[in-house]
């Protein structure tokens, strides 16, 4: 059973939503995201998604997309991602990771799978990567034990989402609302309807992102899904307060509403 | 072409293409497909764009022989495909009509546009202003600047401009916040999008729609020398006129097809956009093709003096033309481009696009080398001189204060390299890798 697997069972048997919490690599330095994601972890997150720095986040809102900017400008390196996967494992919850397909690509989609499962990472989700392009990284994963997680979205016909599903392991990523990252002040009722049909066609755990920034908000999600993903709202902690215990109390007040 | 079908299935050309975009897109491609597809089978959906092209682009526009120009091109025939006479001034408005009329046909009342030079924009603009729809164009604040012309004209049109200051602030960054908006709004909004890049359908779409050029050009040609050109020069940015010319030539094996990128400062100083020289497989806005990247897969930041090819990414079906060695491609300068451009100007009285300059500075070069394979410039009664056909993919207005800031016109100074470039060398030598 995989590393996912036995954390959704677990947040299932305890009757509550897995929280979920992105951050992205080497934001805003590699030494406070290692330390970021150790914060995280502590503080309630039970899988975190360390995000890979990207030139092009076409997926992403103006928070992730300047964090990623300035990883970028103050030197990341890809192989740092495993750096924080390892960090992630050590302080207790489940990494995974989160990149646009590039720079997986170029790195070569089976070392990246060795070196991830190497730092103990339990997969990765591809937000611009859908299973019809994706056999090199099936295969790379199924070679390495990791979960492929896919995203689904409100404009996904029923033929997608069953054809996606069953290509994800460990969780299905649900997009809520048509959009980019970044906080809202309503997570809305298209992502109720939208479980609804993907439960329809799948067993495996659901995660719904794009939007949640509160506690509150997470236990609004928490009642229907069975994961919260929580990525602008985090990173704007760390913008904001870089001695982490802004992020600290955004991550112990959101692990409270996923438990509500 | 004899050898391998350039698509094995749908929106793949070999290893090239493809669809790598957010799921939450994948709807709207597939709409998009069926709708182009039902549209060309559909006779009345045909005669409209047949309609426009003529009535409203000026379709078939003409095809001129330069003499004058040949002349400093070893004395090879040069005849130019005068897309710079289109309806807004460049080969743009061939595929946004196309796709102007489909987002009319799929009920959507809205169509977003990236925009470099500006062209693609005002075409863009253009088409919504005439079928009644809302228009959006995103444009890197630094092609703002240096296209601050064609800013206007869109404004004039009444579409939104919207300058975009993340990443580099070019051409790229235009296109991640189309991309951002069109997942948004993909209910009400087509994504059109002005090139041969991005996911299935967009770069055959957009090829069939400038197919036109080609089939326009290779007729004219017949019809006025009786035989098939011996190269076709396009400059290549996402490379939609090189492909428009391109692909009605594609099985006629004695015709080279040859693309110009943007050479920058040259390929070694790193500051280019030629993606055949600096670049690697990979993904970028969609599709697998060459991308100009780092050791991490990053993108890299690229310079041209043409606004139109400063990209880090070119279209699939030309990365396949490419590895399969039906075309080739090579670099030629922001000094090789101007060159070129000032040369057309003087010796024949039309002001190309600067993206177009480069195809022209290529025309030259390769004119040169044959005639210095054949032992000497051709005799303009030489029968059998070589025949090149150059597609003028636009005109140069937009490019006014760039060329005269650049000749060191701005303050009534004449162009001071005038005699210079009429004599012995207006071109400078290929970089590395002649033809
Ligand atoms: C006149 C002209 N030619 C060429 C290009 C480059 O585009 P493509 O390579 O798609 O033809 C542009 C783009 O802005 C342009 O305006």
């Amino acid at each position: 059973m995989s590393a996912l697997s036995e954390v959704f069972d677990r947040c299932r048997a305890e009757g509550r939503a897995a929280l979920v919490g992105y951050l992205p690599a080497g934001f805003p330095d590699l030494e406070t995201s290692l330390a970021a994601v150790r914060v995280l972890a502590e503080a309630g997150a039970d899988v975190v998604e360390v995000g890979v720095p990207y030139t092009d986040p076409l997926m992403d809102g103006p928070v992730i997309e300047r964090a990623a900017s300035r990883a970028l400008a103050g030197g990341f390196r890809l192989p740092q991602v495993f750096d924080l996967v390892r960090a992630v494992r050590e302080a207790g919850a489940v990494p995974v990771v989160m990149s646009y397909w590039n720079p997986v690509l170029h790195y070569g989609p089976e070392r990246f799978a060795a070196d991830l499962a190497a730092a103990g990472g339990a997969g990765m989700i591809t937000p611009d990567l859908v299973p019809d392009e994706a056999d090199a990284w099936l295969e790379a994963a199924r070679a390495h034990d990791l979960d492929p997680v896919f995203l689904v979205a409100p404009s996904s016909t029923d033929a997608r989402l069953r054809s996606t599903t069953q290509a994800c392991r460990g969780f299905v990523y649900v997009a809520s609302t048509m959009g980019v990252t970044g906080t809202r002040t309503t997570v809305g009722g298209s992502a109720a309807t939208l479980v609804e049909r993907v439960r329809a066609v799948t067993d495996l755990p659901l995660c719904v992102g794009l939007g949640v920034s509160d506690g509150a908000q997470a236990a609004e999600v928490a009642a229907f899904a069975d994961g919260v993903i929580v990525g602008s709202a985090l990173v704007r902690a760390v913008d904001e307060d870089p001695t982490l215990e802004g992020l600290r109390a955004v991550t112990a007040d959101l692990a409270a509403g996923v438990r509500r | 072409m004899s050898g391998p079908t350039a698509e094995p299935r749908p929106g793949r050309f070999g290893a090239f293409g493809g669809r790598y975009v957010p799921e939450a897109l994948v709807a709207a491609l597939e709409e998009l497909e069926e709708a182009w597809h039902e549209a060309m089978a559909d006779p009345d959906f045909v005669a409209e764009l047949d309609r426009l092209q003529r009535d409203y682009t000026g379709r078939p526009n003409p095809l001129t022989e330069v003499p004058r120009f040949a002349e400093h091109a070893g004395g090879a025939r040069v005849f130019l495909k005068r897309e710079d006479l289109n309806h807004t001034g460049s080969h743009k408005i061939n595929n946004v009509l196309g796709q102007a009329l489909l987002t009319v046909r799929m009920g959507k009342t809205r169509v977003i546009a990236e925009t470099g030079a500006g062209q693609h924009g005002v075409a863009t603009a253009t088409a919504a202003a005439l079928l009644g729809l809302d228009c959006t164009v995103y444009m890197g604040e630094v092609d703002t600047r240096r296209q601050a012309l064609n800013v206007a004209r869109m404004r004039l049109l009444g579409a939104e401009v919207v300058p975009v200051a993340t990443g580099s602030a070019t051409l790229k960054d235009a296109i991640n916040e189309a991309m951002r908006d069109w997942v948004t709004t993909v209910e009400r909004t087509h994504y059109l999008l002005g090139t041969v890049t991005g996911p299935h359908p967009f770069p055959t779409m957009v090829r069939d729609f400038h197919a036109v050029i080609g089939r326009e050009a290779r007729e004219q040609l017949l019809e006025r020398t009786g035989r098939l050109p011996d190269a076709v020069c396009a400059c290549v940015g996402g490379g939609s006129n090189a492909m428009g010319i391109f692909h009605p030539f594609r099985d006629d094996e004695q015709v080279r097809l040859l693309g110009f990128e943007a050479g920058g400062d040259g390929v070694a100083s790193g500051r280019h956009a030629s993606r055949f020289s600096g670049g690697e497989p990979g993904v970028l806005h969609g599709a697998a093709s060459y991308v100009l990247q780092d050791e991490d897969g990053q993108t890299l930041p690229t310079h041209s003096i043409s606004a139109g090819l400063d990209y880090p990414s070119v279209g699939p079906e030309h990365a396949f033309l490419h590895d399969s060695g039906r075309a080739t491609y090579a670099p030629v300068t922001d000094t090789e481009a101007m060159e070129a451009f000032a040369l057309l100007s003087r010796t024949e009285g039309i002001i190309p696009a600067i993206e177009s300059a480069h195809a022209l500075a290529g025309a030259v070069r390769v004119g040169r080398e044959l005639a210095e394979a054949a032992g000497g410039a051709f005799a303009a009664d030489d029968p059998d001189r070589p025949v090149i056909l150059v597609n003028l993919s636009g005109r140069g207005d937009k490019d006014v204060d760039t060329a005269a800031r650049w000749f060191g016109l701005v303050d009534g100074e004449d162009l001071v390299e005038a005699e210079a470039l009429k004599a012995a060398e207006p071109v400078a030598e290929a970089e590395g890798s002649g033809w």
